[in-house]
């Protein structure tokens, strides 16, 4: 019990009158880690996460944050969390170090504005205003605002959506970091690579349910396999059946002349195949292979992929 | 600080600045006057403009000498006599003109009144215009005075051009009540809504500030502003315009911050729910045209029809307008707006109360 941030069971939100955001999902997250939340758009991440926040209540379910309830201590869990929310806009004429301050001001213990500065390399930018921060820079004093209080537990949703490459890779050292010093991180993402880089557990969600748990290297191996292979045949020629029967070959799907297989041993799987095409005179048009990602996990459950 | 031992723990966290830094309405309160004082046009909306409105009407409506009373005579034999005899009054502008070009002029109103020399003389006016009027009754004056009526008595006349009676001094207390008004609607219900649209009110409630703490950075920024707006615009219409200020200044410094609370309130009201600034300044100035031009900003409420005065009355920025009114220019006390005062008061109660169980936090 005392090893848990959060203990979610049975959790439903249902905005009427016919919109059912989150379906009874199940949650527990251990104190120390950095769970990902990873689903496509409207599977419910932000409804579940702003419940958990103590923003939304939800219509049915059972909660425990940090073993405190949201209706018996409100103020306590508000003083020993942080969040992020998808797409704040601060203050456009207050400077770094002004809004740092300020929020700062609402907790009655936590970190020196110097320290959070360090935290999410914003020292340099300290005197500039919000207005005129890059979008990653606004990312990072979102999450030095979060920081500020020194959190238990740390609630990030969507915290790299619409940064550059270079702004995410910052942002996700800002997130390494606070895990590192003792932080326990939700975060929501639509990016897997996102997930499978932070994340020592992801759930699955799709429909307000979470669909699949488990460290990322688990999830791949345990849906997916270890290897996916992909390639264009006519599909006419080829039938499912022959080809999930090759050996070294788990599962195949394909949509139209695209094929998609995965494998446990290419080295035994990719001769087969090739063999198998051959003989019966179908034409390859296109091969390739990948380790299998969260994002193969996604497709295989659900047959949808994650962005769309 | 020094530290004379090597540490081995790390250090509690260090209670950061004095008692500015720690207290949330205090950074709250600096927020919004930072917010304030670095959006130029929002301080030129509010500080400026009401003085360039009053140097604008103030010499627009700038006291001038009477106009002169304009007359032709209808050329003739006796015409000369008649010129010379309206002539010889004060304020009188005439000339001699054929009939039909004095018959032009007056339909023009290039003239009021056309005298048609004769016995008796005859003299055409339109007797619906006040203009026309005045120069009948001025004209016949001259004219009788001429022939050799004697006054039955000379009254002696004062003028009457006082500071107080004048048009700027009428605006000025108008100007002010408005500005507490459009500065209160905007300034608390423009400003929350902006906040709850860029989700930054939904990320403050999320962590341990007061609610109430908030609301009461608005209250405390009205009350700044009025320690600034205050002197600055009756100090300007003082020393450009010689506005009186005959009653107290703590009259005036509490009928302002009543008001100030009234409109804040219903500022608050406005934007106790609304979602994006476009629907809250629709409702802003839904709320304030009726108040521009029935509570006496311009011109005085009293032309509009008696019917209609028990509601303009009860009207927040009547009671705030009629009260600085009073109290600039006649000298009245508090104590003598009791009626003003508590307009304000339940305004300012009212709406506060209804705001704070309709708002919409997150």
């Amino acid at each position: 019990m005392g090893d848990l941030a959060i203990r979610c069971r049975g959790l439903v939100k249902r905005y009427p009158p016919d919109v059912l955001a989150v379906d009874g999902l199940d949650l527990e997250i251990r104190r120390g880690e950095c769970f990902g939340l990873l689903g496509p758009n409207g599977a419910g991440k932000t409804t579940t996460i702003e419940i958990l926040e103590g923003l939304l209540d939800p219509t049915a379910g059972e909660i425990e944050v940090l073993g405190r309830r949201w209706s018996d201590h409100p103020q306590e869990l508000r003083a020993r969390l942080g969040i992020t929310l998808q797409e704040t806009r601060l203050p456009d004429r207050l400077t770094v170090e002004e809004i740092l301050r300020l929020f700062r001001s609402f907790y009655p213990r936590g970190r020196t504005i110097e320290a959070v500065l360090g935290l999410v390399a914003l020292e340099d930018k300290r005197k500039a205003r919000y207005e005129r921060l890059s979008g990653g820079q606004k990312q990072r004093l979102a999450v030095a605002c979060a920081l500020v209080s020194e959190p238990e537990l740390l609630f990030l949703d969507e915290p790299t959506t619409g940064l550059d490459p270079q702004s995410r890779r910052q942002l996700w050292d800002v997130v390494e970091e606070a895990r590192s010093s003792g932080h326990t991180v939700l975060l929501t993402t639509h990016y897997m690579d996102e997930a499978e880089r932070l994340c020592d557990r992801v759930a699955i969600v799709d429909h307000g349910k979470v669909i699949a748990l488990g460290t990322p290297r688990e999830l791949v191996a345990r849906v997916v396999g270890q290897e996916v292979v992909e390639f264009e045949a006519p599909h006419d020629g080829v039938e499912e059946a022959s080809v999930r029967a090759l050996p070294g070959v788990e599962a195949a799907r394909h949509e139209g002349r695209s094929w998609s297989l995965t494998v446990s041993g290419l080295h035994v799987a990719i001769p087969a195949l090739l063999d198998h095409l051959d003989a019966r005179g179908v034409p390859l048009t296109a091969l390739s292979t990948h380790r299998a990602s969260l994002e193969d996990v996604f497709v295989t459950l659900t047959g949808r992929r994650l962005r769309d | 600080m020094t530290e004379l031992e090597p540490r081995r723990e790390p250090p509690p966290p260090r209670p950061s600045g004095g008692f500015a830094e720690r207290s949330p309405l205090v950074q709250l309160a600096l927020a919004r006057l930072r917010s304030f004082y670095r959006e130029p046009e929002a301080v030129f909306w509010s500080f400026g403009f009401p003085i360039l409105l009053t140097i604008a009407l103030g010499i627009a409506f700038r006291a001038k000498p009477p106009d002169p009373v304009r007359a032709a005579v209808v050329a003739g034999p006796r015409a000369e006599a008649v010129r010379a005899a309206l002539a010889a009054g004060p304020a009188v502008d005439v000339r001699v003109l054929g009939d039909e070009e004095a018959h032009r002029a007056l339909r023009g109103g290039q003239v009021a009144v056309v005298v048609e020399p004769g016995d008796p003389p005859v003299y055409r006016f339109d007797p619906t215009s006040p203009d026309s009027r005045l120069a009948r009754t001025v004209v016949d004056d001259l004219l009788q005075g001429a022939a050799g009526r004697r006054d039955v008595f000379a009254a002696r006349t004062e003028r009457f051009t006082e500071p107080g009676s004048r048009y700027v001094d009428f605006l000025v207390p108008g100007l002010l009540g408005m500005n507490v008004m459009s500065s209160g609607m905007w300034g608390v219900g423009w400003v929350i809504v902006e906040d709850r649209q860029k989700k930054l009110l939904k990320r403050i409630v999320a962590t341990p500030m007061r609610r109430s703490e908030y609301l009461l950075a608005f209250v405390i920024m009205r009350m700044l502003f009025l320690v600034v707006e205050v002197p600055i615009l009756v100090g300007f219409a003082m020393l450009a315009f010689g506005t009186p200020l005959r009653g107290r200044v703590l009259d005036l410094g509490v009928i302002m911050a009543v008001g100030a609370m009234a409109f804040a309130g219903l500022g608050l009201l406005v934007g106790s729910r609304a979602r994006n600034s476009q629907t809250v300044g629709g409702l802003i100035n839904l709320v304030m045209m009726p108040m521009f031009v029935l509570s006496g900003v311009f011109f005085s409420s009293r032309h509009f029809p008696e019917a209609m005065q028990p509601a303009i009355r009860i009207l927040p920025l009547t009671a705030l307008n009629d009260g600085l009114r009073a109290i600039m220019n006649d000298g009245t006390s508090l104590t003598a707006l009791g009626s003003q005062l508590a307009i304000l008061a339940v305004v300012a109660a009212g709406s506060f109360a209804l705001a704070l169980r309709w708002f919409r936090w997150t």
